[in-house]
């Protein structure tokens, strides 16, 4: 069974749960930046919720079936099309063999998931089927998906119906505007001032073009003002240079303080500019269903209040493996 | 040395060994990580040492933040009575520098630079007080260079200078990095050079190629059969510099698998490397070409 790509929307990637064990040496993370629309998609078809899905953002591919198959679509309301036909997304539905899955013009979020019974089968490399492009390692051949494409699909392991589909409680989408990401102060907080970290929290900032699996940046706040110092040797002369570290994933780098730029599952693992916090684990899978121009505000919080972020989360992901057990 | 620790959220202990870059640092944050391996700590799952920091990925839902920054002080204060000796590898690297393909890619972002004027190996080798890109090129390639850290992309390799500071090779990066760096370039920003593993962006500055391939996901190269990365933290590494000819002699052997690396197993100590540098460095270039 396989999936040829007749057209591959914007920079549709085929992703999994990561590859952790390798950051020490560059490899990131990767894995669905909505790790929660991942999971839900993969249980909506009766998959392992870690099996391979494919990840479009803004924009869906347009592909068709050699064979009969199980489908769902989650994340960002990017509603599917079959021959046309209007599906529902955070839903199970049928596809027949020579069918084509199409996608409307997305509606809410950016990042849609789209599973199918059997899991996109490419090769384990590193012990996950992601993409890192940047590295040209994993995934379809190491890269976003082109037309004339095969994508190999592994076999279903059990039978599940259609028409199985996520209360709305359960998606752990973004909700309201501005939206909030809750951060820990640290890293080289030290390195601005007081008035600046306070501007920081209190700024609204907005989702600029450059926001990929890489890392999403933000404009519109106040530039960061340094606290003065002699450079230390090997940092670089600008305030925001430091001696090149690793960078925590969901670490808020500030390049000549300006815009503020937050890792993601694509992360580089390091370099040279100073991180003012970082975004919590529970606020991750948020980030990446963030449009461009989106308002966002920092809040700050302490270690108890991200481990009872984590902890909500991590309930939220129990209710929903219940609900589709 | 005082090391400053932070926690990166809820999942990385972060701890800066030292604010300015220096081997005792290096070292320091090599020793710890080493040591934090060696413990198999529940719940750890990333240990990432660098230059003069190093950072931990942990899971929150097995040990408790508070816990594991404590056994990471308790590493930390212990390392201080270890001897800084290694068991490492060095490596020769064979450059062609000043070649057609970064100078290519530099003339396309000169409005990003420093000087449009020039080339980064003439604007590098003037800020460094060298009166010929020949004389900076031998000031780069005569004394061997530390792998401190492995990161940024997939298998890239920060190296630190193997001088004393006044001696050490500096050069800011450029002004807004560029879009593009050709694969396996050799570059420096700050006090660091770096083999840019892979084509992409990049800020430092410019001045060669080698026809050696550092990281190959297909794993199809002999000398990466094993491992997709050539390198990890502590190797060293000397540069040599080439032709074009033994460029292409290289390269053409690299593709017909022929290609062999020069690397030696060393031990190195700090304490006997602070003692007499010029010397020292004598001694790992006889171990690298076997006299």
């Amino acid at each position: 069974m396989a999936i040829k790509v007749l057209k591959p929307g914007l920079a549709t990637t085929v992703q999994d749960l990561g590859r952790p064990g390798y950051y020490h040496i560059g490899i990131p993370l990767s894995g669905g930046m909505d790790r929660h629309a991942l999971a839900a998609a993969n249980l909506l078809v009766g998959n392992p919720e870690g099996a391979a899905v494919l990840e479009a953002v803004f924009m869906g591919p347009e592909l068709e079936f050699t064979e009969d198959a199980t489908v769902a679509v989650t994340g960002a309301e990017l509603p599917p099309k079959l021959d046309g036909e209007p599906r529902e997304t955070w839903t199970s539905f049928k596809v027949k063999r020579g069918q084509i899955l199409s996608f409307d013009f997305l509606k809410q979020g950016a990042r849609g998931y789209i599973a199918v019974a059997g899991g996109i089968d490419v090769p384990v490399v590193l012990g996950s089927r992601s993409t890192y492009a940047l590295g040209a390692l994993g995934g379809f051949k190491g890269r976003k998906l082109e037309a004339g494409d095969e994508l190999p699909v592994g076999k279903a392991a059990t039978a599940v119906k259609d028409g199985r589909t996520v209360a709305k409680d359960l998606r752990g989408q973004p909700a309201g505007m501005p939206t909030e990401l809750r951060a820990m102060p640290g890293l080289y907080w030290h390195r601005i001032t007081e008035a600046a970290g306070n501007g920081f929290f209190s700024d609204t900032w907005k989702v600029a073009p450059e926001a990929d699996r890489i890392g999403y940046r933000f404009k519109g706040g106040k530039p960061l003002e340094f606290v003065p110092r002699e450079p230390p040797f090997g940092a670089g002369s600008d305030p925001s240079n430091i001696t090149d570290a690793c960078y925590p994933y969901g670490s808020i780098q500030v390049p000549g303080g300006t815009e503020p730029i937050v890792l993601h599952r694509d992360a580089v693992s390091g370099g040279g500019y100073f991180m003012v916090g970082t975004v919590i684990a529970a606020d991750m899978d948020l980030i990446g269903q963030l449009q461009p121009n989106t308002p966002v505000k920092f809040v700050k919080v302490g270690m108890d209040q991200a481990l009872a972020a984590r902890k909500s989360r991590t309930e939220l992901l129990g209710k929903l493996r219940s609900a589709l057990a | 040395m005082q090391t400053r620790f932070s926690f990166g959220g809820d999942e990385h202990i972060f701890a800066e060994v030292g604010e300015a870059m220096s081997l005792e640092a290096f070292f320091k944050s090599l020793f710890v990580t080493n040591a934090l391996r060696d413990a198999k700590i529940k719940g750890v799952t990333e240990i990432c040492p660098a230059n003069a920091s190093y950072q931990v990925k942990f899971d929150p839902d097995q040990i408790k933040p508070d816990d594991l920054l404590t056994e990471l002080k308790r590493l930390d204060t212990g390392s201080e009575k270890s001897e800084p000796v290694i068991k490492t590898r060095i490596i020769e690297i064979p450059v062609l520098y000043n070649d057609p393909w970064t100078n290519e890619t530099l003339m396309r972002f000169r409005e990003r630079h420093q000087d449009p004027n020039g080339t980064d190996l003439e604007y590098a080798a003037r800020i460094n007080g060298l009166d010929s890109v020949d004389a900076f090129i031998k000031a780069h390639s005569s004394a061997p260079w530390f792998v401190s850290m492995v990161g940024f992309v997939a298998g890239l390799p920060f190296l630190y200078q193997m001088v004393e500071r006044k001696r050490q090779l500096q050069a800011p990066k450029y002004l807004r990095p560029r879009t593009d760096t050709p694969k396996l370039t050799v570059g420096h920003g700050g006090c660091f050079s770096c083999i840019y593993s892979v084509r992409g962006a990049g800020g430092y500055q410019m001045f060669g190629i080698t026809p050696m391939p550092i990281y190959d996901p297909n794993q199809k190269i002999s000398y990466l059969r094993d491992f997709m990365c050539l390198f990890r933290p502590g190797d060293i590494v000397k540069w040599k510099p080439i032709d074009r000819a033994a460029y292409d002699a290289a390269v053409a052997d690299v593709d017909a698998g022929r290609f062999a690396p020069i690397i030696r197993d060393v031990s190195f100590s700090l304490t006997e490397f602070n003692r007499d540098i010029d010397t020292y460095n004598r001694k790992l270039d006889g171990v690298l070409h076997g006299h």
